[in-house]
């Protein structure tokens, strides 16, 4: 029987035009206001012509974006485990507070004595940050967490600067994530790269050889970005220390430890926090989020504006770099930094609470290990256990059955299972990273390790390759021809305008 | 806890699988100094109820620009968001994805992002843009950074009716490259002399419209001028509603647009998340930051998109990349584009014109205000006032009399003392007739 139908619908999967294919100038979803009669001041600027923008009556709106919702996968679909973006459940409570009234109509320039809860809010959450971390300081205003790499970075080279040290490099290991290299040379610094030893852990010899007066800071991912927790992390925070250089972690993964971990008693100087991995923010298709910063004391008076401070009045925003903020780098991001994902994060810590935050990291890493311990069965681990909140396969286990990593990932869509985190780390090949967070209930782990287990065997039985690179078969699109997007980019739509 | 799933039964039979006696044993690696010890020092859980109630107190503490009359601006505008749009806003499938990397089951985000780039190059009048950034101010570094690759000069002219905001955000980013910022004083008067700065040295102008003080100025004699000594022209939008009424700064010969597009659906959350706009002539793509999306085919020949150019990006080119951002504003990039497909073109040009008649209207009322000098000649949906007093002083006042009058020009410029008496005023259609009897009365009394 043929699958095809006369529309090209599925069933609930429906096709769907562009806008600017099924709208018309005079229709609209909104009804306004007449408009006064009055002169212009627009100074001979007036708009002429027409935009080509689509009209579309409200009802249209609403399935327009109805079936494009169920085009998607999240993680309110089904299992998400995508390694290193911690795809944790999104409780609706955090949107709903982000909602209320007081803090979504709230504009950022009003006068501080109309703010004050807002203010709270922000001074709240940083505290509980500084509080998780035991760090002395804290950043509120960065949007993301590369954003944060920035801030931390910032803070770095005006610290060194106002020692009149002018370091020109950063150590990044190979295994870290793009970010890292790329902030750093935002921040006008030379990358020098530092390899992984056969454990998965930065080589430390490796490291203390590249580590001299030029260092101005190591990047270093942990839990690492092979899942693993850097066991000789003091060892290497001493060694940064004592080369006079500066300690930053990538916090990305800090949903593995918080609890567990005193952040500060690892030598650490700056680390950010992304808010919509570790509390549970929704990631919305790719944000927004937010990666505040803590800060070791000897950066604190490097932080950049604004902050919130306690004034004689109340609470206070300090916006500029003068007074206590004279050392401050400066200003990174319009307005306050992310406040209506602050108010998620904080119902989150609100509802989690200390006893929760610690059972979560707790069930995060258990959850990791058990696909670890239980997958190993037919995939290859790229190292041994215990890992921490992920854990990392590679290809070994598909050598010569024609069927690579990205044909494997693809099955799993056929199956109900966003894939893994593919291709990354760089330090293992074919990389499979599968993150499950402490979300996910043990029958849910169970069907996610036994569907693998059968792709794996079925892969190599042999004679499945062709099957596997048909996948996926049962999506609204199959595999899409990414080189001919890149070779001739279509980045808009490029028809007649809607007259 | 109602977000964890796992029993304690579960734990045991998963732990036995792990062949670990208990989770303590996965954290072996943890050297033992750091272990946290004893209880975290945070509060105990608390039930929905009881995180709504104490939220609800926080939020009560905060007087909401909607309760009150409210003339903010200054980079962020209130205006009305159809309801339908939050409640489409907040399905799972678009709130709980992450970047589309799997575009086969990714395909709704991505049409929908392709649909915000088709919208952001028509508004601004510019051939392509991307799939989002931070926010304005984030966006201006990001230009003035892109311009300068592009050009392979370091100098970049900025404006005095910039965003202060933009401004700093650039400066600061200026600190650690290669960039070097030439800022001029702000120009609440429009006397500065850009085109007379523009040389060979130049990798960029950066310029805003309608301008921080409210006016609005043709850039198409400035473009030119950048174009002959081979700079280019970035112009920033604040206020992207103005887009329905005025002409484009892709019209006036931009090479890129930046700006903030959370005036579109997004609303004003204390100021963020903002979504930084960016379009661009396309011959400039290569040297865009973020993410873009591109229409492709499926390996059954029909259309969809895909994430492309990727090799702009940080995840492939690490140190060489354009950009390191990475997680951007999606989710503010699809309530924006809702907002402007409900509008449509009818719809966003009655609501372009209904914010610019209303301002008008206020203008008219003020400049009869004993004390109250307008100060901008031309403008859209705000402009700027010198008062006989401290704005920050009469702002204050008012605010004790629940309006929210304006934003002094002070409070973004503190060490500019000819800038004390300066306030911004801005108007949307979410300004009643009676809020701005309120405002006027409130002044003459304020300023008598």
């Amino acid at each position: 029987m043929s699958l095809e139908s006369y529309t090209g619908n599925r069933g609930l999967v429906i096709e769907e035009p562009l806008i600017f294919e099924q709208g018309e100038a005079q229709r609209s979803g909104v009804d306004l206001p007449d408009v006064p009669d009055v002169p212009d001041r627009l100074g001979g600027l007036a708009r002429k012509g027409n935009i080509g923008l689509p009209g579309l009556a409200e009802p249209e709106c609403v399935r327009h974006y109805t079936r494009l919702s169920q085009k998607n996968f999240g993680i309110d679909t089904g299992f998400y485990p995508l390694g290193s973006c911690t795809m944790k459940h999104n409780p609706r409570l955090s949107e709903k507070a982000a909602r209320l009234n007081g803090f979504a109509n709230l504009h950022p320039l009003q006068p501080e004595a109309t703010t004050q809860g807002a203010l709270e809010a922000i001074s709240l959450l940083g505290q509980w940050l500084m509080d998780l971390t035991g760090m002395s300081a804290v950043a509120m205003s960065p949007a993301a967490g590369a954003h944060g790499e920035l801030c931390g970075l910032m803070a770095i080279r005006a610290a060194l600067e106002d020692k009149g040290d002018a370091r020109q490099i950063v150590l990044v290991p190979e295994s870290a994530h793009g970010t890292n290299p790329a902030t750093a040379a935002l921040c006008g610094y030379q990358v020098v790269s530092i390899p992984a030893n056969e454990k998965g852990r930065v080589d430390v010899a490796a490291l203390k050889a590249k580590l001299d007066n030029k260092v101005a800071a190591l990047m270093l991912t942990n839990p690492n970005t092979c899942g693993l927790f850097e066991s000789e992390i003091l060892e290497i925070a001493s060694a940064v220390k004592a080369a006079g250089a500066y300690f930053y972690c990538d916090g990305a993964n800090f949903n593995a430890i918080v609890g567990r971990v005193k952040v500060a008693d690892l030598g650490i100087d700056a680390m950010h926090i992304n808010l919509h991995k570790t509390f549970s923010t929704p990631h919305g298709g790719g944000g927004p989020g937010a990666g505040p910063v803590v800060l070791s004391e000897r950066l604190k008076a490097f932080a950049p504006v604004p902050f919130v401070r306690q004034g004689k009045n109340g609470l206070e925003l300090v916006e500029h770099c003068l007074g206590e903020a004279e050392k401050s780098f400066g200003r990174m991001k319009g307005f306050h930094g992310q406040f209506g994902v602050m108010i998620r994060a904080l119902a989150y810590i609100l509802s989690m609470g200390g006893n929760g935050l610690w059972q979560a990291s707790s069930d995060a890493v258990l959850n990791a290990n058990y696909l670890l311990a239980r997958l190993s069965a037919e995939l290859t681990p790229s190292f041994p256990g215990p890992c921490m909140h992920e854990a990392l396969f590679d290809d070994r286990f598909l050598k010569d059955t024609g069927v690579t990593t990205l044909d494997f990932a693809k099955a799993m869509i056929d199956e109900g299972f966003h894939p893994m985190t593919m291709y990354f780390p760089l330090v293992v090949h074919g990389a499979l990273l599968m993150e499950p967070t402490e979300s996910e209930s043990k029958q849910t782990l169970d069907i996610y390790v036994e569907t693998l287990l059968s792709l794996a065997k079925k892969a190599k039985a042999g004679n499945a390759a062709e099957d596997f690179k048909a996948a996926p078969r049962m999506t609204p699109r199959r595999r899409l021809d990414e080189t001919r997007a890149a070779r001739s980019p279509v980045l808009r739509w490029k028809g007649e305008a809607v007259q | 806890m109602r977000f964890l799933p796992l029993t304690d039964a579960d734990r045991a039979d998963m732990l036995k699988a792990v062949g670990a006696k208990s989770v303590d044993d996965l954290f072996c690696d943890v050297p033992a100094q750091a272990r946290q010890s004893g209880a975290l020092p945070l509060p105990k859980g608390l039930s929905e109820m009881e995180v709504e109630r104490k939220l609800s107190a926080m939020a009560a503490k905060n007087m909401a620009a909607s309760d009150v009359p409210c003339f903010l601006g200054a980079g962020a505008y209130r205006h009305h968001i159809p309801a339908a749009i939050d409640q489409l806003l907040t399905r799972g499938e678009f709130l709980t994805a992450y970047t589309p990397y799997q575009p086969e089951v990714s395909q709704g985000t991505l049409q929908y992002l392709f649909e915000f780039q088709t919208q952001v190059a028509l508004i601004t009048g510019m051939e392509v843009a991307n799939a989002s950034l931070y926010d304005g101010a984030t966006a201006c570094a990001e230009a003035a950074l892109m311009a300068a690759r592009v050009t392979k000069r370091a100098k970049v002219l900025m404006s005095g009716n910039v965003h202060p905001h933009y401004r700093e955000v650039t400066a600061t980013q200026a600190k650690f490259t290669h960039l070097e910022v030439e800022a001029l004083a702000p120009d609440p008067f429009c006397i500065e002399d850009l085109m007379g700065r523009v040389d060979s040295q130049t990798a960029c102008v950066v310029v805003q419209l309608p301008g921080f003080f409210g006016q609005l100025s043709d850039f198409s004699a400035l473009a030119s001028a950048c174009q002959a000594e081979g700079a280019l022209l970035v112009v920033a939008v604040t206020e992207p509603v103005a887009l329905g009424a005025i002409k484009s700064p892709g019209e006036m010969g931009a090479d890129i647009v930046i700006g903030d597009g959370a005036s579109l659906g997004v609303g004003l959350n204390f100021g963020g998340p903002g979504l930084g706009l960016m379009a661009v002539k396309e011959k400039y793509v290569r040297q865009m930051p973020g993410r873009l999306i591109g229409e492709t085919v499926d390996a059954d020949g029909k259309r969809g998109w895909v994430l492309t150019l990727s090799t702009r990006e940080q995840h492939i080119r690490r140190e060489k990349a354009t950009s390191n951002i990475c997680t951007n504003s999606g989710l503010c990039a699809l309530a924006f584009s809702m907002h402007m497909t409900f509008l449509g073109e009818a719809g966003f040009t009655k609501l372009a014109q209904l914010n610019h008649a209303r301002a008008v209207q206020l203008a008219e009322r003020l400049a009869q205000v004993k004390g109250v000098k307008l100060l901008s000649k031309t403008f859209f949906n705000e402009f700027a006032v010198q008062l006989s007093k401290p704005a920050a002083q009469v702002v204050d006042a008012l605010a004790a009399k629940r309006i929210l009058a304006g934003v002094p020009v002070s409070r973004l410029y503190p060490t500019w003392p000819e800038m004390e008496n300066l306030m911004l005023i801005a108007v949307t259609e979410t300004v009643t007739d009676e809020d701005m009897d309120a405002l006027v009365s409130g002044l003459q009394e304020v300023l008598s």
